[in-house]
């Protein structure tokens, strides 16, 4: 039986470092903020005192804090600013909690209108929520594309009834939007552009990514598997109508973190899960794939967790386009910065639509490395397409990974009906 | 004889006006946990005398930890009280039971100067965790700088405070009150406030009471707060007091200060249940504990490096950075720290390092 060995590849690249460094940070936007302390207690007091049912206001202005805010424990409670032009909350240089918002154990929490920037790390973080909505707002790092920036622009985890719609995110050094082991999940008119990664759902249970827009990202939109977290296995996500265009922006991503693997000019990555629609996407301009449906072994991780499933199952990928002839012949040019970048390229010869790396769970499939009825992936309908697979499940490691490359799409031929994403569908509220 | 209580009458009418209330202290703690707290912290009459004394009134017994949490240097002076005729319920693995009305009452405080506590101190804050009916309530009393009294405060604070440490430095730091929503960040188990610290492998030592040193449990037990302890059991529960070290081997310290500074999060019913990093002593898989483990969402906070922890090489170790970092990002704890725990840090990178690969 032939080993399934890639990752060392990868990881034979890894960097060579002296001991954990803690990097400076630019200056960020600091015009028109001040800091007063009263002001840092009067919202915090009103998130503390405001009572189940109740709103609390974010006038129209200008406030920079040190601390986090924090909400916690409150039932129906909606958070609202005057737009995000005009009340802007900056915690730039703050000194104590890592986010900027802080939402935990609430049940039907609202959050609107409002601009949460330059957090020391997650700018608004929501954990242990029964019904988040957050809509209307923006949230950003004004330090421009920094490798020390916070992780992400909204940072729902361990959530259920997540409703994510009409927010701007931008230059977060992980994902813009970034719905961590969550379950009912809905993200649509989104716009994530110049992050690491634009929007990206991680180990979440039925999900609807739609009508967005990821521009100018590193990587457009993700829909992951992680192991070894406390949610394991995500599946049924149904992702369409999106527009992934010139995900070309520079992978800013710290060293060591998944997203820093993304090679730049990534359209959409399908990774390690399970149960995924993806199908009347526009992936535009972006200049080295398209739309990717890998293993986690792609990450170059180490992987040790028995309980997890490292191999995408039950992908349909139709009714897609692929378009590239906006780019200029240098643009064209596909990634080279990441080792997954430079495998591509020096295999494939140039940019892919659609790419597979070929593995398949040695448990489920063949002896020709196919996956059974029912569990395939299949790809149909995304006109005429550059395909690659590198049937990564015949590799035996780093020497003969280019060795089984392949361009024949006619192997995932097949479609399958009713994948599910989020059928809890809350109401858009525009 | 009339005149008298006429005269009491008048003064405690007087002082109603002053203080909105009729109270003659008889020596004992006042607490009604289906009431609003009190605004003042000498209002419960902990302590008896001068209240900066810290000298507890009947029936409030002091308490200690074997391995405490790091709070900035501060140093504590704990104490728990129950209603009369209530006990704690013995609880092998967890926090002992506390029955309702039971108060916990930790103050923490800087001696001027750590190498000769003589010469006077500050008392920053008074946390109280109260056992309501339906849950724990945590409450923040913050003391003035007369060190009269303290304040009931519920959206935290700054002040700042200088002290001269064990090595003879000089320092000035900004002391940080928790808001009361930051309670719940640290106190937590399954979304519900709960105690960390009196669990009884804890509180398993001898203590200096006024009449002569004892057990805690025993304690405890003898003066009616603790119900079904087992001696023999605690025999073997007792963990290793982080910086004696003839308490334990260099790995039984190490996790003993982890488990109380870090395992009240890190743990899997815990707020930092998503990291998949698990720091109770009852975890045995070394990869729970870090070893080899790559962070969930730490981002920057890695600092470019791949494990939690890796054996033989702190420097390279995640776990070790993020005490090492006072970067609020960075740091770890994220609350109650602004300082590097030297000493800590010095325990853990010796374990790492001598940890076998």
């Amino acid at each position: 039986m032939r080993k399934f060995i890639l990752f060392s590849f990868f990881l034979s690249v890894a960097i060579a470092f002296q001991s954990c460094k803690n990097n400076s940070k630019k200056a960020g936007d600091t015009a028109g903020f001040s800091y007063d302390e009263k002001i840092q207690k009067e919202f915090q007091e009103k998130l503390i005192l405001v009572e189940d049912g109740g709103t609390v206001e974010f006038p129209e202005g200008k406030f920079l804090f040190k601390k986090a805010l924090s909400l916690e424990g409150k039932k129906n409670v909606t958070i609202k600013g005057t737009g995000t032009q005009k009340t802007i909350l900056s915690f730039l240089g703050q000194t104590e909690g890592a986010e900027g918002i802080n939402v935990t154990n609430c049940q039907n929490v609202t959050l609107e209108g409002f601009t949460v920037q330059d957090a020391k790390g997650d700018n608004i973080k929501l954990k242990g929520c029964d019904g988040v909505h957050i809509h209307h707002m923006n949230s950003t790092w004004t330090t421009g594309a920094d490798t020390s920036n916070g992780n992400y622009g909204y940072y729902p985890v361990e959530c259920k009834n997540v409703l994510m719609e009409y927010n701007e995110v931008s230059y977060c050094a992980d994902a813009g939007v970034y719905i961590g082991q969550s379950t009912n999940v809905t993200i649509h008119h989104c716009y994530a552009h110049h992050n690491v990664a634009g929007i990206e759902i991680e180990n979440c249970i039925n999900s609807d990514i739609y009508k967005n827009k990821a521009e100018n990202n590193a990587g457009g939109i993700l829909v992951f598997d992680l192991p070894k977290l406390f949610q394991g296995n995500g599946r049924n996500a149904k992702v369409w109508d999106n527009d992934c265009i010139n995900n070309n922006f520079q992978n800013f991503g710290k060293p060591g973190s998944i997203v820093a693997s993304i090679p730049p000019g990534s359209g959409m990555i399908i990774m390690a899960t399970d149960s995924v629609d993806v199908f009347n996407n526009r992936l535009t301009n972006n200049k080295t794939i398209g739309i990717a449906c890998v293993s986690y072994y792609m990450t170059g991780k180490q992987l040790n967790d028995t309980t997890y499933g490292p191999y995408c199952t039950i992908i349909s990928i139709h009714d897609n386009k692929f378009d590239r002839s906006g780019l200029s012949l240098t643009e064209k040019v596909p990634d080279l910065s990441t080792d997954l970048g430079k495998l591509l390229t020096a295999t494939f010869k140039g940019a892919i639509d659609i790419f597979v790396d070929g593995s398949a769970d040695p448990k489920l499939r063949d002896k020709n490395g196919q996956l059974p009825e029912g569990k395939k992936i299949c790809i149909r309908n995304n006109g005429d397409v550059k395909f690659g697979n590198l049937n990564a499940w015949k590799t035996h490691g780093r020497e003969d990974i280019m060795n089984f490359k392949d361009t024949d799409i006619s192997k995932f031929d097949c479609s399958y009906t009713g994948i599910n994403g989020n059928n809890q569908k809350p109401e858009e509220v525009k | 004889m009339k005149k008298l209580s006429a005269i009491l009458i008048i003064i405690c009418i007087s002082s109603l006006i002053i203080f909105n209330q009729c109270k003659i202290s008889d020596g004992k703690v006042t607490l009604d946990v289906t009431a609003k707290p009190f605004e003042k912290l000498s209002e419960y009459n902990f302590f008896k005398g001068k209240i900066s004394d810290l000298i507890p009134n009947e029936k409030v017994l002091p308490y200690d930890l074997i391995t405490a949490l790091f709070s900035d240097y501060a140093h504590k002076a704990r104490f728990v009280w129950m209603p009369a005729g209530t006990s704690a319920k013995y609880k092998k693995d967890e926090v002992v039971e506390f029955p309702i009305g039971a108060v916990l009452i930790k103050n923490f405080y800087y001696p001027t100067d750590f190498r000769d506590e003589s010469k006077g101190r500050k008392i920053m804050e008074t946390r109280l965790l109260v056992r309501r009916a339906d849950k724990w309530d945590a409450l923040t009393y913050v003391w003035n700088d007369e060190q009269t009294d303290a304040d009931l405060n519920i959206v935290g604070d700054t002040k700042k405070v200088s002290f001269t440490n064990l090595q003879g430095e000089k320092l000035n730091i900004d002391y940080s009150y928790p808001n009361k929503n930051q309670c719940k960040n640290c106190h937590n188990l399954k979304n519900v406030q709960e105690p960390i610290g009196p669990k009884v492998r804890y509180l398993n030592k001898d203590f200096k009471y006024a009449d002569g040193s004892k057990n805690q449990l025993e304690k405890w037990t003898e003066v009616g707060y603790l119900t079904g302890y087992k001696k023999e059991e605690n025999l073997a529960n007792k963990i290793a007091s982080a910086f004696d070290p003839t308490s334990g081997t260099v790995e039984e310290r190490a996790k003993s200060y982890i488990e109380i500074n870090c395992a009240h999060c890190h743990r899997r019913e815990g707020s930092a249940n998503t990291t998949g990093l698990f720091l109770l002593l009852s975890e045995k898989n070394p990869e729970s504990w870090g070893t080899m483990k790559s962070p969930v969402a730490a981002g920057r906070a890695s600092g470019n490096c791949l494990y939690d922890v890796v054996p033989g090489k702190p420097d390279e170790s995640i776990l070790v950075y993020r005490m090492t970092e006072n970067d609020p990002e960075i740091r770890m704890p994220e609350l109650g720290r602004s300082l590097q725990h030297k000493e800590a840090v010095q325990l853990i990178r010796q374990w790492i390092s001598e940890m076998k690969k």
